[in-house]
């Protein structure tokens, strides 16, 4: 009985408040690419830093987000602080689909003017996951 | 039968005593964020900027606010369609009737007379400072702007 007790009491206090992680997600979206393309080779950091600097208009992800994705950022017409993007610097980071694809949404429409594809995605993820604290 | 009642009732009072320890040591383990869940519009708005005091603008307002939020202010900052019905609800708005108004161009809090007015002594120049930016940045100058509080007493300007 001390067992089962014991038992219900981890399972309570250690239940995790959601099943994503920053890994489900990358390999959900490197799926989706090989769907698309039988030659896709598997998401890229590399890639993905290229991405992250890129700016093809007024915006990239670093103008609001920072060069270094451990930094806190701040957002280009508000100038409210927005916390590190990378889980490296940030837990809370990439642990919910739906947010996740809420802001590729808006933040790929307002930097390349267009959506991102999922092996872009990925991509980013990569990159981020990659990011050394600092460096 | 005396003694083994008696471990028994102690039992009874040991378990209760831990049952009571760990559902209190569970809801020690919630944060607070957690414990009070933002609502929808503090939550999604506030993620960009000041979650702006909803009296600020009127439902018919908001409405246009809402149903142009693809393209807010030069931003896309769109929702799926349930969570912008919750904020919807929040301020007022009908989700049903909110898409009518797209045609009209999104009210500014900046420009309603009564904040010109709050703010007539704050120059252009001080609102596009580094440390302010805009005057949508609330938190600048009025540091309990995310509780509600904008007393002018405690207004401190950044140079």
């Amino acid at each position: 009985m001390f067992r089962k007790a014991l038992l219900a009491a981890t399972v309570l206090l250690a239940a995790p408040a959601l099943t994503d992680t920053p890994e489900s997600l990358m390999r959900g979206y490197a799926e989706q690419a090989r769907t698309t393309s039988a030659s896709y080779a598997g998401p890229s950091p590399a890639a993905g830093r290229r991405l992250f600097h890129q700016q093809p208009r007024d915006w990239s992800c670093a103008t609001c987000h920072t060069d270094q994705p451990t930094a806190t950022g701040r957002h280009a017409i508000t100038g409210k602080a927005i916390g590190p993007l990378s889980p490296v610097a940030n837990p809370e980071r990439l642990r919910d689909a739906a947010k996740v694809e809420k802001w590729f949404k808006r933040n790929c429409s307002d930097t390349l003017g267009r959506p991102c594809t999922p092996a872009e995605k990925a991509d980013l993820i990569a990159f981020l996951l990659g990011a050394r604290e600092g460096a | 039968m005396r003694t083994r009642s008696g471990i028994r009732r102690i039992d009874r009072i040991v378990w209760s005593l831990a049952t009571v320890f760990l559902a209190h040591a569970a809801v020690a383990a919630v944060p607070p964020a957690q414990a009070a869940k933002p609502t929808a519009y503090a939550e999604e708005c506030g993620a960009c900027h000041t979650a702006y005091p909803t009296r600020l603008l009127r439902p018919a307002d908001w409405a246009v606010v809402l149903a142009s939020l693809d393209r807010h202010f030069g931003v896309d900052a769109s929702l799926d369609s349930t969570t912008r019905a919750a904020v919807a609800t929040q301020l007022g708005v009908d989700p049903a009737v909110s898409s009518a108004a797209t045609a009209k161009a999104a009210p500014r809090i900046t420009q309603q007379g009564w904040f010109r007015e709050e703010h007539d002594e704050v120059s252009a120049q001080q609102f596009r400072s580094p440390a302010v930016r805009s005057a949508a940045n609330c938190n600048a100058c009025h540091a309990g702007a995310d509780r509600d509080q904008f007393d002018e007493h405690s207004v401190r300007i950044p140079r």
